[in-house]
Protein backbone atom coordinates (compact mmCIF):
# COMPACT_ATOMS: atom_id res chain seq x y z
CA UNK A 1 0.00 0.00 0.00
CA UNK A 2 1.05 3.80 -0.79
CA UNK A 3 2.01 5.41 2.61
CA UNK A 4 1.77 8.77 2.84
CA UNK A 5 4.72 9.80 2.60
CA UNK A 6 5.37 8.26 -1.44
CA UNK A 7 1.60 9.42 -2.59
CA UNK A 8 2.78 12.94 -1.81
CA UNK A 9 6.10 12.48 -2.91
CA UNK A 10 4.62 11.25 -6.08
CA UNK A 11 2.27 14.19 -6.26
CA UNK A 12 5.00 16.86 -6.03
CA UNK A 13 7.32 15.36 -8.76
CA UNK A 14 4.60 14.86 -11.22
CA UNK A 15 3.37 18.59 -10.30
CA UNK A 16 -0.38 17.04 -9.03
CA UNK A 17 -1.32 19.97 -6.73
CA UNK A 18 -1.10 18.64 -2.91
CA UNK A 19 -2.03 19.77 0.10
CA UNK A 20 -0.22 17.54 3.45
CA UNK A 21 -1.98 18.33 6.96
CA UNK A 22 -0.02 17.57 9.98
CA UNK A 23 -1.55 18.07 13.90
CA UNK A 24 1.64 19.98 15.51
CA UNK A 25 -0.71 20.94 18.77
CA UNK A 26 -3.33 18.56 20.66
CA UNK A 27 -3.33 14.84 21.65
CA UNK A 28 -2.83 12.67 18.37
CA UNK A 29 0.80 14.41 17.65
CA UNK A 30 1.92 14.03 13.80
CA UNK A 31 -1.26 12.49 12.16
CA UNK A 32 -1.48 13.11 8.70
CA UNK A 33 -3.99 14.05 6.81
CA UNK A 34 -3.07 14.36 2.61
CA UNK A 35 -5.66 15.99 0.11
CA UNK A 36 -5.19 16.70 -3.40
CA UNK A 37 -7.33 19.37 -5.39
CA UNK A 38 -9.86 17.23 -6.38
CA UNK A 39 -11.02 16.40 -2.94
CA UNK A 40 -9.48 12.92 -3.11
CA UNK A 41 -7.84 12.48 0.47
CA UNK A 42 -5.51 9.81 2.47
CA UNK A 43 -5.27 9.28 5.79
CA UNK A 44 -6.85 11.31 9.13
CA UNK A 45 -5.90 13.86 11.90
CA UNK A 46 -7.99 12.18 14.03
CA UNK A 47 -11.54 12.47 13.34
CA UNK A 48 -14.35 12.75 10.20
CA UNK A 49 -15.62 15.79 11.04
CA UNK A 50 -11.88 17.53 11.40
CA UNK A 51 -10.69 15.81 8.44
CA UNK A 52 -13.70 17.46 6.49
CA UNK A 53 -13.08 20.81 7.86
CA UNK A 54 -8.95 20.64 7.48
CA UNK A 55 -9.13 19.51 3.60
CA UNK A 56 -12.24 22.34 2.98
CA UNK A 57 -9.31 24.90 3.78
CA UNK A 58 -6.52 23.07 2.54
CA UNK A 59 -8.40 23.39 -1.20
CA UNK A 60 -9.02 26.95 -0.91
CA UNK A 61 -5.45 27.00 0.44
CA UNK A 62 -4.11 25.20 -2.53
CA UNK A 63 -5.34 28.04 -5.06
CA UNK A 64 -3.43 30.49 -3.55
CA UNK A 65 -0.01 28.23 -2.78
CA UNK A 66 0.33 29.51 0.45
CA UNK A 67 1.40 26.99 3.77
CA UNK A 68 0.26 28.18 6.66
CA UNK A 69 -0.60 26.67 10.86
CA UNK A 70 -4.69 26.80 11.35
CA UNK A 71 -6.38 26.26 14.29
CA UNK A 72 -9.09 24.15 15.34
CA UNK A 73 -11.30 22.46 17.87
CA UNK A 74 -11.61 18.85 18.61
CA UNK A 75 -14.49 18.60 16.14
CA UNK A 76 -13.12 21.07 13.29
CA UNK A 77 -14.56 23.94 15.40
CA UNK A 78 -13.41 27.09 13.70
CA UNK A 79 -12.40 30.09 16.24
CA UNK A 80 -11.05 27.30 19.02
CA UNK A 81 -7.25 26.21 19.51
CA UNK A 82 -6.91 23.31 21.16
CA UNK A 83 -5.40 21.46 17.99
CA UNK A 84 -2.90 22.99 15.61
CA UNK A 85 -2.78 22.10 12.44
CA UNK A 86 -0.13 22.61 9.57
CA UNK A 87 -1.11 22.54 6.33
CA UNK A 88 1.13 22.80 3.56
CA UNK A 89 0.48 23.24 0.31
CA UNK A 90 2.14 22.40 -2.56
CA UNK A 91 0.77 24.02 -5.77
CA UNK A 92 1.56 24.46 -9.63
CA UNK A 93 4.24 26.40 -10.77
CA UNK A 94 3.25 29.54 -11.52
CA UNK A 95 3.49 30.05 -15.79
CA UNK A 96 5.31 32.42 -17.66
CA UNK A 97 3.93 32.80 -21.21
CA UNK A 98 6.26 34.34 -23.44
CA UNK A 99 5.38 36.19 -27.24
CA UNK A 100 7.78 36.52 -29.77
CA UNK A 101 11.03 34.10 -29.88
CA UNK A 102 14.10 36.68 -29.97
CA UNK A 103 16.79 37.22 -28.09
CA UNK A 104 15.57 38.81 -25.10
CA UNK A 105 13.31 35.44 -24.81
CA UNK A 106 16.17 33.79 -24.20
CA UNK A 107 17.29 35.28 -21.13
CA UNK A 108 14.01 36.06 -19.73
CA UNK A 109 13.10 32.44 -20.33
CA UNK A 110 16.25 31.25 -18.21
CA UNK A 111 15.59 33.63 -15.30
CA UNK A 112 11.78 32.61 -15.37
CA UNK A 113 12.99 28.68 -14.77
CA UNK A 114 15.39 30.02 -11.85
CA UNK A 115 11.97 31.31 -10.28
CA UNK A 116 10.08 28.21 -10.76
CA UNK A 117 7.69 29.50 -13.58
CA UNK A 118 6.92 26.52 -16.41
CA UNK A 119 7.85 28.69 -19.07
CA UNK A 120 6.03 28.47 -22.53
CA UNK A 121 7.38 30.47 -25.51
CA UNK A 122 4.85 31.30 -28.19
CA UNK A 123 6.12 32.69 -31.88
CA UNK A 124 3.83 32.46 -34.82
CA UNK A 125 7.11 31.88 -36.94
CA UNK A 126 8.17 28.73 -37.23
CA UNK A 127 12.20 29.95 -38.16
CA UNK A 128 12.19 31.34 -34.79
CA UNK A 129 10.09 29.19 -32.22
CA UNK A 130 12.47 26.25 -32.31
CA UNK A 131 13.02 23.94 -29.18
CA UNK A 132 16.80 24.51 -30.28
CA UNK A 133 17.22 28.47 -29.97
CA UNK A 134 14.88 27.67 -26.55
CA UNK A 135 16.16 24.63 -24.81
CA UNK A 136 15.47 25.79 -21.27
CA UNK A 137 11.57 26.38 -22.47
CA UNK A 138 9.46 23.97 -21.17
CA UNK A 139 7.42 24.67 -24.26
CA UNK A 140 7.55 26.11 -27.51
CA UNK A 141 5.04 26.82 -29.45
CA UNK A 142 4.68 27.71 -33.47
CA UNK A 143 1.00 29.60 -33.23
CA UNK A 144 -0.67 32.79 -33.21
CA UNK A 145 -0.57 34.31 -29.68
CA UNK A 146 -4.50 35.09 -29.68
CA UNK A 147 -5.26 31.46 -30.61
CA UNK A 148 -2.57 30.02 -27.57
CA UNK A 149 -4.91 32.07 -25.51
CA UNK A 150 -7.91 30.87 -26.66
CA UNK A 151 -6.45 27.63 -25.31
CA UNK A 152 -4.58 28.20 -21.86
CA UNK A 153 -6.25 31.67 -21.13
CA UNK A 154 -8.93 30.20 -18.47
CA UNK A 155 -5.85 28.40 -16.88
CA UNK A 156 -4.23 31.66 -16.06
CA UNK A 157 -4.73 33.23 -12.92
CA UNK A 158 -2.96 35.71 -10.34
CA UNK A 159 0.76 33.91 -10.11
CA UNK A 160 1.06 34.21 -13.98
CA UNK A 161 2.85 36.33 -16.14
CA UNK A 162 2.11 36.91 -19.73
CA UNK A 163 5.62 39.06 -21.53
CA UNK A 164 5.17 40.52 -25.32
CA UNK A 165 8.28 40.46 -26.78
CA UNK A 166 7.59 40.73 -30.09
CA UNK A 167 7.73 44.43 -30.94
CA UNK A 168 5.61 43.90 -33.90
CA UNK A 169 2.04 45.23 -33.41
CA UNK A 170 1.10 42.50 -35.98
CA UNK A 171 2.02 39.83 -32.99
CA UNK A 172 2.25 41.96 -30.27
CA UNK A 173 -1.59 43.84 -30.22
CA UNK A 174 -3.52 40.25 -30.95
CA UNK A 175 -1.07 39.02 -27.74
CA UNK A 176 -2.80 41.58 -25.55
CA UNK A 177 -6.28 41.90 -26.35
CA UNK A 178 -5.98 37.88 -25.63
CA UNK A 179 -4.65 38.36 -22.25
CA UNK A 180 -6.31 41.76 -21.23
CA UNK A 181 -9.58 39.06 -20.55
CA UNK A 182 -7.91 36.41 -18.57
CA UNK A 183 -6.88 36.56 -14.91
CA UNK A 184 -3.57 37.04 -15.25
CA UNK A 185 -1.32 38.68 -12.76
CA UNK A 186 1.03 40.33 -14.83
CA UNK A 187 1.48 41.26 -17.98
CA UNK A 188 3.91 43.12 -19.85
CA UNK A 189 4.77 44.47 -23.24
CA UNK A 190 8.28 45.88 -24.41
CA UNK A 191 8.96 48.72 -26.21
CA UNK A 192 9.87 52.21 -26.43
CA UNK A 193 7.73 54.87 -24.42
CA UNK A 194 7.28 56.03 -28.52
CA UNK A 195 6.63 52.21 -29.62
CA UNK A 196 4.06 52.07 -26.94
CA UNK A 197 2.03 55.20 -27.97
CA UNK A 198 1.77 53.86 -31.13
CA UNK A 199 0.55 50.28 -29.56
CA UNK A 200 -1.92 51.72 -27.07
CA UNK A 201 -3.45 53.80 -30.32
CA UNK A 202 -4.17 50.31 -32.18
CA UNK A 203 -5.53 48.85 -29.17
CA UNK A 204 -7.81 51.46 -29.15
CA UNK A 205 -8.88 50.89 -31.91
CA UNK A 206 -9.22 47.18 -31.68
CA UNK A 207 -11.84 48.16 -28.74
CA UNK A 208 -9.25 48.21 -25.56
CA UNK A 209 -10.60 50.32 -22.99
CA UNK A 210 -8.38 52.85 -21.52
CA UNK A 211 -9.01 51.11 -17.90
CA UNK A 212 -7.98 47.83 -19.63
CA UNK A 213 -4.68 49.42 -20.97
CA UNK A 214 -3.44 50.36 -17.62
CA UNK A 215 -2.98 46.70 -16.53
CA UNK A 216 -0.44 46.36 -19.21
CA UNK A 217 3.52 47.01 -18.41
CA UNK A 218 4.96 49.27 -20.74
CA UNK A 219 7.67 49.81 -21.17
CA UNK A 220 8.12 46.40 -19.43
CA UNK A 221 10.37 46.03 -16.73
CA UNK A 222 11.64 47.72 -13.41
CA UNK A 223 14.06 51.28 -14.26
CA UNK A 224 17.94 49.49 -13.19
CA UNK A 225 19.22 50.53 -16.47
CA UNK A 226 19.60 47.43 -18.06
CA UNK A 227 20.67 47.08 -21.37
CA UNK A 228 21.60 43.91 -22.35
CA UNK A 229 18.64 40.89 -22.57
CA UNK A 230 19.96 39.78 -19.98
CA UNK A 231 20.08 42.51 -17.48
CA UNK A 232 16.43 43.14 -18.87
CA UNK A 233 15.04 39.94 -18.12
CA UNK A 234 16.48 40.54 -14.68
CA UNK A 235 14.25 44.06 -14.61
CA UNK A 236 10.77 42.33 -16.03
CA UNK A 237 11.18 39.14 -13.53
CA UNK A 238 12.06 41.95 -10.65
CA UNK A 239 8.66 43.94 -11.51
CA UNK A 240 6.94 40.69 -11.73
CA UNK A 241 7.82 39.65 -7.57
CA UNK A 242 7.60 43.29 -7.27
CA UNK A 243 3.52 43.40 -8.59
CA UNK A 244 2.88 39.61 -6.71
CA UNK A 245 4.26 41.04 -3.34
CA UNK A 246 2.64 44.74 -3.82
CA UNK A 247 5.88 46.90 -3.19
CA UNK A 248 7.45 49.89 -4.77
CA UNK A 249 10.76 48.04 -5.46
CA UNK A 250 13.31 50.83 -4.32
CA UNK A 251 16.54 49.59 -2.88
CA UNK A 252 16.46 48.19 0.26
CA UNK A 253 18.89 50.32 2.29
CA UNK A 254 16.65 53.21 1.30
CA UNK A 255 14.00 51.94 3.09
CA UNK A 256 13.46 51.14 6.88
CA UNK A 257 11.01 48.08 8.49
CA UNK A 258 11.14 44.08 8.04
CA UNK A 259 12.37 43.18 4.49
CA UNK A 260 9.82 40.03 4.34
CA UNK B 1 10.55 19.94 -0.40
CA UNK B 2 10.96 18.38 -3.88
CA UNK B 3 14.72 18.79 -3.64
CA UNK B 4 15.35 16.71 -0.94
CA UNK B 5 13.19 13.56 -1.44
CA UNK B 6 16.72 11.69 -3.75
CA UNK B 7 18.63 12.00 -0.97
CA UNK B 8 15.63 10.01 1.29
CA UNK B 9 15.09 7.66 -1.18
CA UNK B 10 18.49 6.46 -1.07
CA UNK B 11 18.99 6.45 3.17
CA UNK B 12 15.20 4.70 3.19
CA UNK B 13 16.44 2.06 0.32
CA UNK B 14 19.84 1.62 2.90
CA UNK B 15 17.43 1.21 5.49
CA UNK B 16 18.16 4.21 7.66
CA UNK B 17 15.59 5.87 9.71
CA UNK B 18 15.28 10.06 8.40
CA UNK B 19 14.34 12.68 10.82
CA UNK B 20 12.22 15.80 9.19
CA UNK B 21 12.32 19.05 10.11
CA UNK B 22 9.51 21.84 8.20
CA UNK B 23 9.37 24.79 9.31
CA UNK B 24 5.71 25.85 10.04
CA UNK B 25 5.21 29.34 11.16
CA UNK B 26 7.95 33.05 10.71
CA UNK B 27 7.51 35.80 12.91
CA UNK B 28 9.35 38.94 11.95
CA UNK B 29 11.75 38.33 8.96
CA UNK B 30 12.85 34.66 7.93
CA UNK B 31 14.99 33.52 5.64
CA UNK B 32 12.43 30.61 4.17
CA UNK B 33 8.97 30.05 4.36
CA UNK B 34 6.66 27.66 5.58
CA UNK B 35 7.29 24.49 4.03
CA UNK B 36 11.26 24.81 3.88
CA UNK B 37 12.19 21.26 4.83
CA UNK B 38 15.69 19.88 6.26
CA UNK B 39 15.74 15.81 6.23
CA UNK B 40 18.46 14.34 8.77
CA UNK B 41 19.02 10.79 8.90
CA UNK B 42 20.57 8.98 12.29
CA UNK B 43 24.80 9.31 10.88
CA UNK B 44 23.77 13.42 10.70
CA UNK B 45 23.44 13.82 6.73
CA UNK B 46 21.51 16.45 5.75
CA UNK B 47 19.43 17.17 3.00
CA UNK B 48 17.79 20.27 2.22
CA UNK B 49 17.50 23.63 4.55
CA UNK B 50 14.98 25.61 7.00
CA UNK B 51 16.92 28.76 7.08
CA UNK B 52 20.04 30.67 5.40
CA UNK B 53 22.15 28.37 7.44
CA UNK B 54 21.50 29.87 11.09
CA UNK B 55 19.92 27.28 12.49
CA UNK B 56 20.82 24.04 10.44
CA UNK B 57 23.42 23.19 13.31
CA UNK B 58 20.70 22.94 15.98
CA UNK B 59 18.40 21.12 13.98
CA UNK B 60 20.56 18.37 13.48
CA UNK B 61 21.26 18.20 17.08
CA UNK B 62 17.40 17.84 17.54
CA UNK B 63 17.25 15.67 14.76
CA UNK B 64 19.67 13.43 16.08
CA UNK B 65 18.18 13.26 19.89
CA UNK B 66 15.18 12.45 18.34
CA UNK B 67 16.15 9.15 16.11
CA UNK B 68 18.25 8.02 19.12
CA UNK B 69 14.75 7.95 21.25
CA UNK B 70 16.30 11.37 23.34
CA UNK B 71 13.09 13.63 22.45
CA UNK B 72 9.62 12.91 20.95
CA UNK B 73 8.16 15.09 18.09
CA UNK B 74 6.91 18.36 17.90
CA UNK B 75 7.53 22.15 17.54
CA UNK B 76 11.33 23.61 18.11
CA UNK B 77 11.65 27.52 18.35
CA UNK B 78 14.69 29.52 17.27
CA UNK B 79 14.55 33.25 17.81
CA UNK B 80 15.46 36.27 19.33
CA UNK B 81 12.50 36.73 21.20
CA UNK B 82 14.04 35.81 24.26
CA UNK B 83 17.86 35.64 23.95
CA UNK B 84 18.42 33.86 27.60
CA UNK B 85 16.55 30.86 26.25
CA UNK B 86 17.64 30.30 22.90
CA UNK B 87 21.48 29.86 22.49
CA UNK B 88 21.23 29.70 18.44
CA UNK B 89 19.30 32.35 16.78
CA UNK B 90 18.27 33.88 13.03
CA UNK B 91 20.84 37.00 12.28
CA UNK B 92 17.71 38.60 10.73
CA UNK B 93 15.86 38.75 14.28
CA UNK B 94 13.08 36.78 13.39
CA UNK B 95 11.68 33.82 15.06
CA UNK B 96 11.50 30.40 13.12
CA UNK B 97 9.36 28.05 14.46
CA UNK B 98 10.31 24.03 13.42
CA UNK B 99 7.74 20.42 13.40
CA UNK B 100 10.51 17.89 14.27
CA UNK B 101 9.43 14.55 13.17
CA UNK B 102 10.21 10.62 12.38
CA UNK B 103 9.64 10.72 8.36
CA UNK B 104 7.87 6.82 9.19
CA UNK B 105 4.32 8.09 7.97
Amino acid sequence: MTSIYERFRDSIRSEVPVALATLIEGPDLGAKLLIEASGVSLGSLGGEALDRVVSRDAIAMLEAGVSQVRHYGPEGEARQHELSVFIECHARRPHLVIFGAVDFTRALASQGKLLGFRVTVCDAREVFATRRRFPMADEVVVDWPDRLLDRIGSDLGPRDAVCVLTHDAKFDVPAIVGALPTRVGYLGAMGSRQTHQKRVERLLEEGVTTSELERVRSPIGLDIGGRTPEETAVSIVAEIIALRTGHAAPSLSEGKGSIH
Amino acid sequence: MDEIFDDIERWFASGEKVAIARVVDIEGSGPRDPGAAMAVNARGEVAGSVSGGCVEGAVVGEALELLEGRRKAGITSFGYSDDEAFAVGLTCGGTIHLFIEELDW
